[in-house]
């Protein structure tokens, strides 16, 4: 049944679920078209959209998981339809609907059409045999693996880029490897025959053929109707078991087509520079589309290009059109560098080469230059280090002579040239079209510190990759040009780390963050509201120390309520639709039945969904500001306490029944991990703390992957530290072996402090031990033999902390002033969140997130910073 | 149906949004503690996360987190990036800039504010008045 659409919430149909079809629907949501209209995508393979170029990277470990671009909650946050394994089939522009292939019938306002291409099989006897192969999608590199398992040979009809990188594959997957290329060299599109004389070279060194020059006329095969060898056509054959064609791509414009479309003589769908086909209700992106300048590209950088140009007319936003993009390429291939960049052919009129070859080395460097000097592109195979600059640099004249822009490095030339010599115009990484202007903006300007960082924050490097090299050499020389080495400070605000503003404020007894700012932070920050990273930070500092430097041991008093992150503000964890969380301590993970029956029935009363967590305690979901205090005042009548879930502070130690029940037990573990959790439940640290108790060697209660792990022994305790488990898993080391109650707690004690004081901010104990300096050595060292001399003062500023210890949430309650705070709205206390709503699963309830289509609100561009905005 | 209750006042100043050009109270004066913002329901049903920063300035802007749809921006903490004051999500910590709504981590992002001022009767004390934007 066609769905309704109505001029209110017009439809978007887009075909195809591709990396520029994902891309375009990023784009709208980020022009907030998703909140004003349905948006359905028909997608023709069984998965979302993921990562095509480095598909490869497949048969070195990485899942198809793990090569989604497609965030998991990405289509439900966005409140779009996306369904799977469906084709489009059918498009008839008279009545505005595209029908797939279960019948499904949609109706469009606006078609996008994605659908790639497909690979080019040329039409031989014997193609469709048993044993032939493409190179495209997922589920060709799985029927390939599944195959290579009973083949020895391969075969890959195809030297282009994309030929070699399945030859590599094969190759990696065990198979003697051959390659058929028609054309006289490998990759004929990107390099000259210099440079392919040095690919053949490098290629055939890593024990592949290579057949050049000749083309495949016939797949031969054998009884049982599988793959048994090729003839050339030279009449020569070559015996193999499997065959991968990778003999070019050709645009997927058939539904196109059919519909009455214009394309290419070549193929391609015809669209404009706004990327409209000759429909203006029909927009064609990435492979299936030619483009104004009437090109089909093949990459995925103009791709995105269009992407964004399409969504940008949808959305009535002005943007530049598309109107053609640079072909630049680097070969991933394991072992063999190849680039080009720009007029790589040398096509310009009088344009002059430079060349440096070595066929020993198989090194081969090309340089086209107009005759004034300017750079006009190049190849280069063997030695690509300097692709990055070189590309970066075409269009401008270098700033060093053309000769030794190619001579190798230590051959009478200068020392390589560094991205210093670019333009900030320059672009660094042509996938994602990022300036080295922008990339130096990201070190100076936002406070990157590292790559990852500036990945993160410009996009650049999370494409091909091609541009590691340069990002990463641009990157340190910034770090190092912005005065010192690396800023260890802790923000933007601080130039001290953590532990120096833990000293600071310890000496000083400083209790006040204002204060702080003002007498010890940066220049710029004096007198300014800091930032979001060191007021959560040096309000743990303060809540550490709070009963030696005379602060409120109360995390809300006066200026330290505005210093807390959103969970601590309001003493739970925030969920993903601005619900919370409650968690009541429950020390040891030992609970009484009536104690059970009250969780359940507050549960129940407030219809909260519950859980069994990973930490031995329940977890009551769903809870609306509101309601916090009203469910903490019937868990507090019961008994409970606040479990610190929301803090960088203990949460749970975890005990195994031990000696009392269980037959192995030689302690009592639950005595110890009840003892261990009262002792330091409300301690705040630079991250959560976790902690377990096993009755026994069997280590029931995994307290090796714990920050302190204690585990029973004949003879009393063993104490182990650092462990965590998390994304970057450390078993904890041992400590001390062998201590009574008394010696445990006295080391631990010490060990908690000792951390508190010198880890950096959201360092937890595994990565400061594997940080600290002389490692569990000094550690036990410090702790133990008291090195330092500091013990007697870690131990009283422990002793001071559980002295003070008080329940949060019970204070909270006391005071009409603190829980004045806990409404949705300030001018309508009484009046629930409407937007936080629920709706069923499993007997229980679940957040209901489609918000985003909800009272989507008025974007307020304002004309001049659209036109000013960076991109 | 909502009743949006008027407040009740120590010192008689109030915290005042402009609101389709009338200006709406919001809360008491005291009640806005610095570095820490508050929610407000408006007339028309969308929300308000107001902050004071701690030079005493309002700032207003739509509470609602664009990345997330959850109407969360009034619990976010507030700071100075480059001498400009924003606040940011507590849900997944992009930061916007309290003065012109632009988000500092994405471009493309721009959240509706709303004039402010604090206000004795018909006398008004402080505030950040500009002309309105465009809804
Ligand atoms: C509820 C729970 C999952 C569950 O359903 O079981 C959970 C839920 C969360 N975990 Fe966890 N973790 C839970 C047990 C664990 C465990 C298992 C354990 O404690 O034995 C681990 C691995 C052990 C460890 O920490 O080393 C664990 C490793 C993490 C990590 C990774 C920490 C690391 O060092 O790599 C994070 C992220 C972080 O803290 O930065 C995290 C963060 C979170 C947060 C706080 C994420 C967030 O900020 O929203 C989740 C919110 C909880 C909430 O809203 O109430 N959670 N989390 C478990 C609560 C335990 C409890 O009772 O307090
Ligand atoms: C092995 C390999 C390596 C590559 N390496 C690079 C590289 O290094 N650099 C580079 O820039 N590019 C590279 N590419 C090319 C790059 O992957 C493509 O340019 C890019 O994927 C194009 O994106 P697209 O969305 O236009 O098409 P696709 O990613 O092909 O997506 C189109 C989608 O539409 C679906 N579809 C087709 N017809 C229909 C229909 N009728 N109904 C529903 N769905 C339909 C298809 O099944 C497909 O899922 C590589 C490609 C391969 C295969
Ligand atoms: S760790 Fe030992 S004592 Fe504890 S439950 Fe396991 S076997 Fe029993
Ligand atoms: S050039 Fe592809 S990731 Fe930068």
């Amino acid at each position: 049944m066609p769905a309704p659409s109505t001029a209110a919430t017009p439809t978007i149909v887009l075909v195809g679920h591709g990396m520029v079809g994902q891309r375009f629907l990023e784009e709208l949501a980020a022009r907030q078209v998703t909140e004003r209209a349905r948006i359905v995508v028909l997608a023709e393979e069984p998965r979302p959209a993921y990562d095509r170029v480095a598909l490869t990277s497949y048969f070195t470990g990485r899942t198809p998981d793990e090569l989604s671009v497609t965030a998991p909650d990405f289509m439900a946050e966005h409140g779009i339809e996306l369904y799977l394994d469906d084709p489009a089939e059918h498009l008839d522009r008279a009545s505005r609907t595209v029908t797939t292939r279960s019948g499904r019938t949609v109706r469009y306002d606006t078609l996008v059409l994605a659908t790639g291409s497909y690979p080019f099989v040329p039409p031989v006897p014997g193609k469709d045999a048993r044993g032939c192969f493409v190179y495209r999608t997922i589920e060709d590199l799985l029927a390939i693996e599944a195959y290579a398992k009973t083949a020895h040979t391969g075969l890959v009809v195809g030297g282009g880029l994309l030929g070699l990188e399945a030859a590599g594959a094969l190759d990696g997957l065990g198979l003697a490897t051959h390659i058929v290329e028609f054309a006289p060299r490998l990759m004929p599109v990107q390099v000259d025959e210099g440079g392919g004389a040095a690919l053949l070279r490098t290629v055939s060194g890593m024990g592949l053929s290579v057949h050049a020059g000749v083309g495949t006329q016939e797949v031969l095969t054998g009884e049982d109707g599988a793959v048994s060898g090729v003839r050339l056509s030279d009449g020569s054959e070559l015996a193999t078991d499997l065959v991968v064609f990778s003999a070019g791509v050709r645009p997927r414009d058939s539904l196109a087509r059919t519909g009455g479309l214009g394309v290419g003589e070549r193929g391609g769908i015809t669209v404009d520079t706004d990327c409209r086909s000759t429909d203006p209700a029909v927009y064609a992106i990435g492979e299936c589309a030619q483009a104004a300048d009437g090109r089909v590209y093949g990459l995925v950088a103009p791709g995105y290009e269009m992407a964004r140009t399409a969504a940008a007319s949808i959305a009535g936003t002005a943007v530049d059109g598309f109107t053609g993009a640079d072909l630049s390429t680097k070969l991933k291939l394991l072992g063999v560098d190849v680039a080009s960049f720009g007029d790589a052919h040398g096509t310009a009129e009088d344009c002059l080469d430079v060349v440096y070859a070595d066929s020993r080395a198989g090194v081969y460097k090309k340089l086209v230059l107009d005759p004034d000097g300017t750079l006009l592109g190049g190849i280069l195979v063997g030695d690509a280090e300097a692709y990055g600059t070189l590309r970066a640099l075409t269009g401008s004249k270098p700033p060093l002579a053309p000769e030794q822009l190619v001579l190798p490095a230590g051959s009478g030339a200068p020392a390589a040239l560094g991205p210093a010599a670019l333009p900030d115009e320059a672009v660094i990484c042509s996938c994602h079209n990022v300036t080295k202007g922008t990339v130096r903006a990201a070190v100076t300007e936002h406070a990157c510190g590292t790559v990852p960082e500036v990945k993160k924050c410009t996009k650049a490097g999370t494409g091909c990759g091609g541009c590691a090299k340069v990002l990463e050499q641009l990157v340190d020389a910034e770090l190092e040009a912005s005065g010192v080495e690396v800023d260890k400070g802790l923000c933007g605000c601080f130039g001290h780390t953590r532990q120096e503003l833990y000293e600071i404020v310890r000496a000083l007894r400083l209790t006040s963050y204002r204060e702080l700012l003002d007498t010890h932070g940066r220049e710029a920050a004096r007198g300014t509201d800091g930032c979001e990273i060191c007021k959560p930070a040096v309000g743990s500092i303060i809540a550490s120390l709070a009963p030696a430097i005379g602060a409120s041991g109360y995390v809300l008093d006066g200026e330290q309520a505005a210093l807390q992150d959103t969970n601590d503000h309001f003493l739970a964890n925030l969920q993903r639709n601005g619900s919370y969380s409650v968690v009541p301590r429950i020390p040891g993970g030992e609970i009484t039945p009536d104690k059970l029956i009250v969780i359940g029935e507050v549960a129940r009363d407030f219809g909260l969904y519950t859980k069994i967590t990973g930490g031995q305690r329940i977890d009551l979901f769903g809870a609306r500001v509101d309601q916090l205090p009203l469910i903490w005042a019937r868990l507090v009548a019961a008994g409970f306490e606040s479990g610190h879930a929301y803090g960088k502070a203990l949460r749970t130690v975890k005990s195994c029944v031990g000696q009392t029940w269980c037959r192995y037990g030689v302690q009592d573990s639950v005595r110890m991990a009840i003892d261990l959790e009262l002792r330091y439940r409300g301690l705040r640290a630079p991250h959560k703390l976790k902690s377990a108790v096993s009755g026994c060697t069997r280590e029931c209660a995994e307290a090796q992957s714990k920050d302190f792990g204690v585990i029973a022994t004949a003879q009393g305790w063993n104490l182990y530290v650092g462990g965590n488990g998390g994304a970057t898993p450390r078993h904890a080391d041992l400590l001390a072996q062998d201590l009574s109650d008394a010696e445990l707690v006295r080391l631990i004690d010490r060990f908690l402090m000792f951390y508190i004081r010198t880890a950096d901010r959201l360092e937890r104990t595994a990565a400061w031990l594997d940080r600290l300096e002389g490692g569990l050595d000094h550690l036990r060292d410090v702790v133990v033999h008291d090195s330092l001399g500091i013990c007697a003062e870690l131990e009283s500023l422990m002793d001071a902390h559980v002295a003070h210890y008080r329940d949060e949430w019970a204070e909270t309650l006391d005071d009409p002033d603190r829980l004045a705070r806990f409404v949705s709205f300030v001018n309508a206390p009484d009046t629930p969140d409407p937007t936080v709503r629920f709706v069923p699963e499993r007997d229980q309830i679940k957040p209901d997130l489609p918000l985003l289509t909800l009272d989507p609100p008025p974007r307020t561009t304002t004309p001049a910073l659209e036109g000013t905005a960076t991109r | 149906m909502t009743t949006l209750t008027a407040p009740r006042t120590r010192t008689g100043l109030l915290v005042q949004l402009l609101v389709s050009g009338n200006w709406f109270t919001v809360c008491p004066d005291d009640l806005l503690a610095p570095g820490r913002g508050v929610a407000a329901l408006l007339p028309d049903g969308r929300q308000a996360a107001v902050f004071r920063d701690r030079g005493g300035r309002l700032h207003a802007v739509d509470n609602r987190d664009p990345f997330s749809g959850a109407a969360v921006l009034s619990r976010g903490l507030i700071g100075h990036a480059d001498g400009r004051p924003f606040v940011a999500s507590p849900l997944l910590k992009q930061r916007f800039d309290l003065v012109s709504g632009q988000c500092l981590d994405d471009a493309t992002v721009t959240l509706t504010r709303y004039d402010t001022r604090v206000h004795r009767r018909k006398q008004r004390i402080t505030g950040s008045e500009s002309p309105p934007v465009p809804g």
